[in-house]
């Protein structure tokens, strides 16, 4: 089966090193994280941990049995595009002296709503949230101004409608 | 109250009775409750690395948890290896590690490691405790998770001034639930049906049985399925035990040092039903040639194992004694009807008993220098007397390639061996551990030249704690298993592997007080055994072996499971 992409959202518990014993498990078990988002939950004492993986479904399957065979890890759940909604933060830092620049970045960033959150004379900070590909879109459009400086967040999933990773832990 | 007590009593509560260390500075607050009364005996070692594989040892014995302790830093690094021959074999052992105060931690403080983050990749769970009010539930939880599920080993890292702390009210907890860790048991009856249907309508099965067999007790119930549907049962070295192997479905070792009939059965087969088993490289040979022509039903307790390294068609996830059962009983309901249908397995069973006189292999050799199948020969002798209450331990090397391939084991947890890890220096700790937890019995360790001297200053607390361990020496004055890779492999390059400068084994016995003596005659290894049986002490037999005996049939490494080297 073909390499692709696989959002994997995981419930864990909030406490120090779970972070090591997951990316630790990653990489001795020669598994690819695209990128990662981690963050507080509607619950104190549970973190979210969202890892965008790269494999074919054998891989995907061991990544998560193994992801659960992790004490701390309550929940593994693959997300597919259909059934969550998905998004992602970019902060670009884009080089716009000239005016005409300023004006067109400004419309890009208008149609993509998006925000522009600093602004200098050599340079705009422009702000994008969006699913993966959006952000990719805003930033080819960027390249030919001259992209200085770019971070993003990596992506954070939910499910759609009621359903949740949270449901069948105890 | 402080923490080292509360830790102490809190073992006490999980019905710890032995642990296996060595103290320091980090750790001598726990050794001073110890001091006073415990009900647990602690057995002082010579290295932090025997301490952990005599815990090892001790599991193995009895399917309790053993437990080790050391000290921070060099203490605790000391037990890396041992803790990471726990994890690969599926071992519940518990290691305490003395901890720098949680003041002085990432100072670089003087025996200062970070044991956890070591150990985070080689443990089933390890624990920091960072607060005094944690301790009695974090060794709830240690114990717990150790030994439940898939077992393996727990690090428990107790900073000093946590062992010091008043602990105000002690109040451990009874019961352990926790939200992210709730192993199946149960197998899914639908699978079991599936499964015995499957063997049932075979024309050519086979069961592969692992360590797990072992870990859950499920021996009984595997051999009376195994007998009610007439289906052979190969093992793998971590399952050897789980049947007598004169049985008439006994098969033996599978692999790639396994009997040429049980390969032949595996590439044959047209179902196996593999329980308790992880399908090691040792095991199926190259992937994508093992078992060509089979359906392959899997059942463990652990769902990560299921699809990891092989194929499989009807996966079972569950405890093996409780999958046997469940299999037993739908087996028993189902043969009532379909009685004719079987007897096609005794065609099997015919082309697999014509296959192992086919390839029998001899082990009485009379020549010298001793041929190490003689050793067998002569082990198997003692096992045979008193077979319930003779353990054999192994190390790593031809010494454990010819035992595992030989030696007839008619009782679970009666052979350990490091099997995944393949540790030199495991057995001999690992028979320490063996025999303290039971001392009616008999325990030999078969073991090598180069194995042996990782572990040998452990003869002392041999001696301390009136262990009469045998330690049969396979002596072939070289690094035997790596010598015959060079002969097969490396065009006889024979590089590092000579040991010709080994010390006098039976010098080594004397200056230990134990036993000793060397053999160089087939016809005085009885005796020597016997005597070394009778000395009621720790015992070295060393036995000169002919170096260039290799160990034969064998699938080179990567190669075709019935493709063997003869």
């Amino acid at each position: 089966m073909a390499e692709k992409y696989h959002l994997i959202s995981a419930l864990v518990e909030n406490r120090p090193g779970v972070m090591q014993r997951i990316a630790g498990m990653f990489s001795r078990r020669g598994f690819n994280m695209e990128n990662l988002s981690v963050g507080p939950t509607e619950n104190k004492n549970y973190s979210r941990i969202t890892i965008t993986v790269s494999g074919d479904e054998k891989v995907l399957e061991q990544v998560v049995k193994q992801m659960n065979k992790l004490i701390p890890v309550l929940k593994v759940r693959e997300l597919t595009e259909g059934e969550s909604v998905r998004r992602e933060l970019a902060l670009i830092k884009v080089t716009a002296s000239r005016a005409d620049a300023r004006t067109e970045i400004s419309q890009y960033v208008e149609v993509f709503r998006g925000s522009i959150v600093d602004i200098s004379p050599d340079a705009m900070i422009l702000e994008i949230t969006g699913d993966p590909e959006k952000i990719d879109a805003f930033v080819r459009l960027m390249q030919p101004y001259g992209i200085k400086e770019l971070t993003r967040t990596g992506v954070t999933a939910i499910h759609r409608g009621f359903k949740s990773v949270r449901d069948s832990v105890k | 109250m402080n923490g080292a007590e509360a830790l102490i009593r809190s073992m006490e509560k999980e019905g710890v009775k032995h642990i296996f260390g060595i103290l320091g500075g980090s750790i001598m607050d726990v050794y001073d409750v110890l001091y006073d009364n415990s009900s647990i005996e602690h057995l002082l070692c010579r290295h932090e690395q025997v301490a952990v594989y005599a815990a090892n040892g001790y599991a193995q014995a009895t399917g309790k948890t053993g437990t080790c302790m050391a000290t921070s830093g060099p203490g605790a690094c000391n037990l890396v290896t041992g803790i990471a021959d726990a994890m690969i074999d599926s071992r519940p052992v518990v290691a305490i590690t003395g901890q720098v105060p949680t003041t002085a931690i990432g100072g670089d403080s003087f025996q200062e490691a970070d044991i956890i983050g070591i150990t985070m990749p080689i443990t089933k769970h390890n624990y920091l405790v960072e607060k005094i009010d944690e301790l009695p539930q974090i060794v709830k939880e240690a114990y717990y998770i150790a030994n439940t599920g898939r077992p393996g080993p727990i690090v428990i890292d107790l900073p000093k001034d946590v062992q010091r702390a008043e602990i105000k009210n002690y109040n451990p907890p009874k019961t352990v639930v926790l939200d992210s860790y709730d192993p199946v048991y149960k197998p899914h009856p639908r699978q079991i049906q599936l499964a015995v249907k499957e063997l049932m309508n075979a024309e050519q099965p086979i069961i592969l049985a692992g360590g797990g067999i072992i870990i859950s007790n499920a021996s009984a119930e595997l051999v009376q399925l195994a007998e009610l549907l007439g289906i052979p049962i190969t093992t793998t070295s971590m399952g050897k035990g789980c049947i007598p192997e004169e049985h008439p479905l006994a098969l033996g070792l599978i692999g790639m040092h396994g009997n040429k009939w049980s390969n032949l059965a595996v590439q044959n087969a047209d179902v196996i039903f593999a329980i308790g088993t992880r399908f090691s490289d040792r095991i199926t040979g190259n992937t994508q040639h093992f078992a060509p022509n089979a359906k392959i039903i899997h059942a463990d307790i652990d769902p990560s194992e299921i699809g990891k390294n092989v194929r499989v068609d009807i996966p079972i996830v569950g405890d093996a004694r409780l999958v046997a059962k469940g299999m037993l009983e739908v087996a028993k309901e189902a043969t009532k009807k379909e009685a004719v249908r079987l007897k096609k397995h005794t065609e099997w069973g015919k082309k697999l008993e014509h296959w192992k006189k086919e390839f029998k292999q001899e082990t009485r050799f009379d020549s010298i220098p001793i041929k190490p199948q003689r050793i067998i020969y002569e082990v198997q002798k003692i096992i045979d007397k008193n077979p319930k209450s003779t353990i054999i331990t192994t190390e790593v090397g031809r010494n454990q390639l010819w035992s595992m391939h030989y030696l007839n084991i008619r009782y679970p947890r009666n052979w350990m061996t490091s099997g995944g890890l393949g540790c030199m220096g495991a057995g001999f700790p690992m028979a320490i551990g063996a025999q303290v937890a039971r001392r009616d019995c008999r325990v030999l360790n078969m073991a090598g030249d180069g194995s042996f001297q990782m572990t040998m200053q452990d003869l002392a607390t041999c001696t301390n704690y009136d262990l009469p361990i045998v330690n049969v020496i396979f002596d072939d004055s070289s690094l035997g298993n790596v010598r015959m890779w060079q002969a097969l492999f490396y065009n006889k390059r024979y590089s590092q592997t000579d040991l010709n400068n080994n010390p006098s084994f039976e010098k080594i016995a004397d200056a230990y007080g134990a036993w000793g003596k060397k053999v160089e005659r087939p016809g005085e290894i009885a005796e020597a055994l016997q005597e070394a049986l009778k000395s009621g002490k720790p015992a070295i037999v060393d036995i000169v072996s002919d170096r260039d005996e290799n160990v034969y049939p064998m699938v080179p490494p990567g190669g075709i499971l019935h493709k063997m080297i003869e």
